[in-house]
């Protein structure tokens, strides 16, 4: 009786000026699990949450490294970021090519938000359901994108999309001044810790399910998963128990045992 | 009705009669013949001669003279041989005339394009400025570009017909040179000269400049000064060349050119012991 007539097609306004098809892709972004990115003066760092469809499977890749200088971390439809990241590799690539220089994260991200929004213009095309961090150092020095389904790109001291991103946001925004002057590790620890505020009460960040995305001005970008992040884990949560002040052997209450 | 798809959508030929196709070339069922067959370059027309070279400690120096010569005539008195790209790269040409003029036209639009799709930014500080003022195209890169270019022309067998020199600061600010030919060949030294200027101008220079260590510790001015002892050899011996040029200084102030040099203390002394040539009895 009362269907929407207006979300047919991503090319259809309705009559109070929305476009249904990209407020709907928007929704695909929310579904996917969270991703989060900050910078400092001198490194780019993304967290996100991997899920596994069951107990039995393997967990989903948020993080692609796409070129030596940087990476993104995606939230959404993984196929679409299948595309857009082998869009990024070869863009990538010939940047390199024609001018031995690595691209700059500014240009890479208005190159796809132009196509994302080409796709939001054309009869029979249907936006990209998936929203995009993209992190790294280029000649500019450490950089921070965000970008969405609608083609819409914002740069960013730190940032966070996908499903209860809000908590994390809520993070970052609270810690928004310290982050300039983060050391490496102090940033990590941010990301880990606003990724963790974002999980619901019975869940928890583990080996499995967390991968982190490190890129600084001396350092080329590099996903790490696994035992790779036991570490940074251990530590960044046994901090945060004690409100800020490390105590020794507070093996207790750590949130990595299960 | 017609029932070729062929013919839907175009006049129908029972009514308004068949196509005059006469003026169309022959290949498309016309009358015409004259028309031309694809041409490639085969050989430079209007040519510029030498374009000269050397890195210094914190820079580059080059030069080339203002003439263009058609065949062994004179033709062109004002033609400048050298383009700025930024206040970090210069582009010297030896060659064909028409072929820099082209080139030059790419390399204005892609210091458009350079300038549109990263725009400098807002610098929240004196350090940040630093970094977002920085032209992003360095000459290492525009020598990489520029090979390209040629390398895919003569891939096209139809090459620019240039002998490029490309100088300097790379990305860390350190002297860059480098040229780049018609075949696409690229290659780097510390002192490098085109055309004649490889024979008569380069050993020279070499004396000059042996090696990198030797740029190191060269002054500007004594570099300065080594180009234009090496334009003075090359006006004696190399007949296409001219006592005007263009010389052109990149360091860390940027670039500083200087079009309409002349070519001082000329000693033409040497000339009478040479023997052999034009209507002269040994």
């Amino acid at each position: 009786m009362f269907r929407n007539n207006y979300d047919n097609d991503s090319v259809t306004f309705s009559p109070q000026g929305r476009i249904f098809q990209v407020e709907y892709a928007q929704e695909a972004v929310k579904q996917g699990s969270v991703v989060v990115g900050i910078v400092s003066k001198t490194h780019a760092v993304l967290a996100a949450l991997k899920r596994n469809a069951e107990e039995l499977s393997s967990y989903q890749r948020k993080i692609i490294p796409i070129d030596t200088h940087y990476g993104i971390a995606l939230a959404g439809l993984a196929s679409d970021a299948r595309v857009l990241s082998n869009f990024m590799k070869q863009q990538s690539l010939a940047s390199r090519l024609t001018y031995g220089r690595p691209i700059l994260l500014s240009d890479i991200t208005s190159r796809i938000g132009d196509r994302a929004q080409t796709n939001t213009q054309h009869y029979g095309k249907r936006p990209y359901g998936v929203g995009l961090l993209i992190a790294g150092v280029d000649a500019r020095g450490p950089h921070l994108f965000e970008f969405q389904p609608s083609g819409v790109t914002v740069e960013c001291v730190a940032g966070g999309i996908g499903a209860r991103s809000q908590m994390a946001r809520t993070y970052l925004e609270r810690n928004l001044d310290e982050f300039e002057n983060c050391s490496r590790e102090e940033l990590i620890k941010h990301a880990l810790r606003a990724l963790k505020d974002s999980l619901s009460q019975d869940k928890e960040l583990t080996v499995d399910n967390t991968s982190l995305g490190v890129g600084g001005m001396e350092e080329n970008f590099k996903m790490y998963e696994g035992q790779d992040i036991a570490g940074w884990l251990e530590t960044t949560f046994e901090n945060k128990q004690e409100g800020g002040q490390a105590a020794e052997g507070s093996g207790e209450g750590m949130e990595l045992d299960s | 009705m017609n029932h070729f798809p062929e013919a839907w959508g175009r006049p129908r030929d029972d009514i308004y009669g068949s196509y005059n196709a006469s003026y169309l070339p022959q290949s498309r069922g016309g009358l015409q013949s004259h028309h031309q067959p694809t041409t490639h370059t085969q050989q430079p027309i209007v040519t510029g001669t030498s374009v000269l070279a050397l890195k210094f400690s914190t820079g580059v120096v080059i030069a080339a003279d203002n003439l263009a010569s058609y065949g062994s005539l004179a033709r062109f008195t004002d033609v400048h041989r050298l383009k700025p790209f930024n206040k970090r790269a210069v582009v010297g040409f030896g060659g064909d005339v028409s072929d820099m003029q082209y080139l030059d036209r790419l390399l204005n639009s892609l210091d458009v394009e350079e300038n549109y799709t990263s725009p400098t930014g807002d610098a929240k500080s004196d350090d940040d400025r630093a970094l977002v003022d920085a032209p992003l195209m360095s000459a290492k890169n525009l020598h990489t570009y520029l090979a390209k270019v040629m390398y895919k022309r003569r891939t096209d067998f139809n090459p620019l017909w240039n002998a490029l020199l490309v100088c300097g600061l790379d990305e860390k600010d350190q002297p860059f040179l480098a040229s780049a030919d018609l075949l696409g060949t690229t290659f780097s030294a510390p002192s490098m000269a085109t055309g004649f200027g490889a024979h008569l101008a380069q050993p020279l220079l070499r004396r000059v400049a042996p090696d990198e260590a030797a740029t190191q510790e060269l002054s500007k001015e004594k570099a300065v000064e080594a180009i234009k002892e090496c334009m003075k050899v090359l006006f004696y011996r190399d007949a296409r060349s001219m006592n005007e040029y263009s010389v052109a200084v990149i360091d860390q102030s940027g670039v500083e050119l200087k079009e309409d040099e002349k070519l001082e203390n000329q000693s033409w002394a040497f000339a009478d012991r040479i023997k052999g040539y034009g209507t002269q009895t040994v």
